[in-house]
């Protein structure tokens, strides 16, 4: 896509939203208000060449929208038809035609009552407008069955009650990090499995949430974090192979995504609060400073890792810094770390095995390093990390 | 070792498919083979007909059952299986962990009994 289509595709993305979000919130029901809209839509594709665009589009929309919903909700009363959206004069070009409501809107794709693997779901469709279909075919799950699921979901949204607006301060920071934590999901899911491109909308998402709550430091840290993550998505991949990012050619990270990031999480920084996001954006920093640095900073790495394992364990982050140990302390502390964590680790989880690998191939332990290789080989399901691994075991067959 | 996915899915969740919802399906289990194939542990796979399509048979006592419908009537129904080949339990559960049968219903893993050649 060239960027001025991006531009069109966001801009157009920003109206879809912002029309949906402020419709079902009148009507509290998500399913009619996107019927309406996609009346719209089609009756604006099929005008709009002829005519010409309306001066105010998203006005025009709206109006066309609104008035599907009347005539299918004739006889009820919940909608209100009158007074609601005052006539527009042609030249208002004002971006505050009618109000932002997708925080709301957010809210109740979130809602606690919901099933939580819904909650990508239901803001990529509702969001951003993606068909139920297009998300399936991302998560690689039953397009009929996720079909049938959103539906049942919308209607429990509309028939439990479940209200569009924003929770009281007692409750918001927790219903915001729900949230927050859905969209560090669709970026986690994404960066599991690079193929499927769905960084954008992990993206997009994190970046709404910072305009929607600019005081959170942990939504501002979460879009950081994302886009410094994204700014490296071109030299992750290398003719099919998984680049390590201490070896990624920084010449092709995104410099617009790393300013981007840099600000926001410079905000971040500003707020009181330190989250785990706000600490694996700073992850991030160290990694992407390489490009101006030349070098990596372990040991800034190392105090990073210590101080998110104390607020967010995980696996993942304990061989992250073993191998962050391995580097600033050489191979056997590394190894004495891995050794640290065998029980944690279990036997099924792949980043133990290729770290465990390439510590050993670096203490020239061959025969130790090839079998690690094969365990993670077995256990990576993505193609670029199965190449990755299968390289580095030949080069220690053939060394 | 050979290891075998049986797909458990409630029947409802996939129930008056248009032609189009039934390519966006293939499409999405397409993947997922694509994915076994290039990792080299495909072996076998089948999508079966609905399960009231089901005929059990069972010669046990020395009298013929043939019973009209599945052994089991229970929500979630046997829907397919994959047969991979990978060395071990943990690997068959990463791929587990991916088939999209799993994210709606349920799977079971089992190995072969047969060893491997």
């Amino acid at each position: 896509m060239t960027s001025s289509a991006r531009v069109a595709d966001m801009a157009a993305r920003d109206s879809y939203g912002r029309l949906l979000a402020y419709l079902s919130s009148r009507t509290h029901d998500i399913a009619l208000a996107e019927d309406a809209l996609a009346d719209a839509f089609v009756q604006a594709l099929d005008l709009w060449p002829t005519r010409g665009v309306p001066d105010n589009p998203d006005a025009w929309l709206l109006t066309t929208a609104r008035n599907r919903l009347t005539d299918r909700q004739r006889h009820q009363t919940r909608f209100p038809t009158k007074d609601e959206i005052p006539d527009m004069p042609a030249d208002d070009t004002s971006p505050a035609l009618f109000p932002d409501e997708r925080l709301a809107l957010l809210m109740v794709c979130a809602h606690p009552s919901i099933a939580s693997d819904l909650h990508v779901p239901l803001m990529l469709q509702t969001v951003l407008g993606l068909e139920a279909k297009t998300i399936a075919r991302l998560f690689l799950v039953s397009p009929t069955a996720l079909t049938k699921r959103l539906g049942r979901a919308k209607a429990k949204i509309r028939d439990a009650g479940i209200p569009f607006h924003i929770p009281d301060a007692a409750v918001l920071p927790s219903r915001a990090t729900t949230i927050h934590e859905a969209i560090y999901g669709l970026h986690a899911y994404d960066w599991l499995n690079p193929a499927d491109d769905l960084g954008d909308e992990a993206l997009y998402l994190a970046d709404l949430m910072t305009k929607l709550m600019p005081e959170n430091s942990e939504g501002l840290a979460l879009a950081a974090l994302i886009a410094l993550s994204h700014a490296r998505a071109n030299a992750r991949i290398v003719n099919q192979t998984l680049v390590p990012t201490e070896d990624q050619d920084t010449s092709l990270w995104d410099k617009r995504l790393i300013f981007y990031g840099r600000q926001t999480l410079a905000r971040a920084y500003t707020k009181a609060t330190v989250g785990r996001f706000q600490i694996e954006a700073a992850i991030e920093a160290v990694h992407i400073a390489r490009k101006d640095s030349g070098r990596t900073d372990w040991e800034a790495l190392n105090k990073l890792y210590y101080a998110l394992l104390q607020i967010a364990p995980s696996l993942g982050a304990l061989v992250a810094q073993a191998a962050v140990v391995g580097r600033l302390h050489g191979p056997q502390a590394g190894l004495d770390a891995l050794d640290a964590m065998q029980d944690q680790a279990g036997t099924g989880f792949q980043p133990y095995w290729a770290a465990r690998a390439m510590i050993l191939a670096e203490l020239g332990q061959v025969a130790e390093a090839i079998t690690c290789f094969e365990k993670a080989i077995s256990l990576a399901t993505d193609s670029a990390t199965i190449t990755l691994l299968t390289n580095r075991r030949d080069a220690l067959h053939h060394g | 070792m050979r290891y075998t996915f049986l797909l458990y899915t409630d029947p409802a969740d996939l129930a008056d498919m248009t032609p189009a919802d039934w390519e966006a399906e293939k499409e999405v289990y397409g993947a997922y083979i694509g994915a076994l194939n290039e990792a080299g542990v495909f072996v076998d796979t089948d999508w079966l007909q609905p399960v009231h399509t089901a005929t059990t048979l069972s010669l046990k006592g020395g009298t013929k059952q043939v019973q009209d419908g599945p052994f089991a009537d229970t929500k979630e129904t046997l829907g397919g299986f994959f047969v991979i080949d990978v060395p071990d339990l943990d690997a068959a559960m990463a791929w587990a962990e991916k088939c999209p049968a799993v994210k709606v219903g349920k799977v079971e893993i089992r190995a072969s009994a047969m060893g491997s050649e």
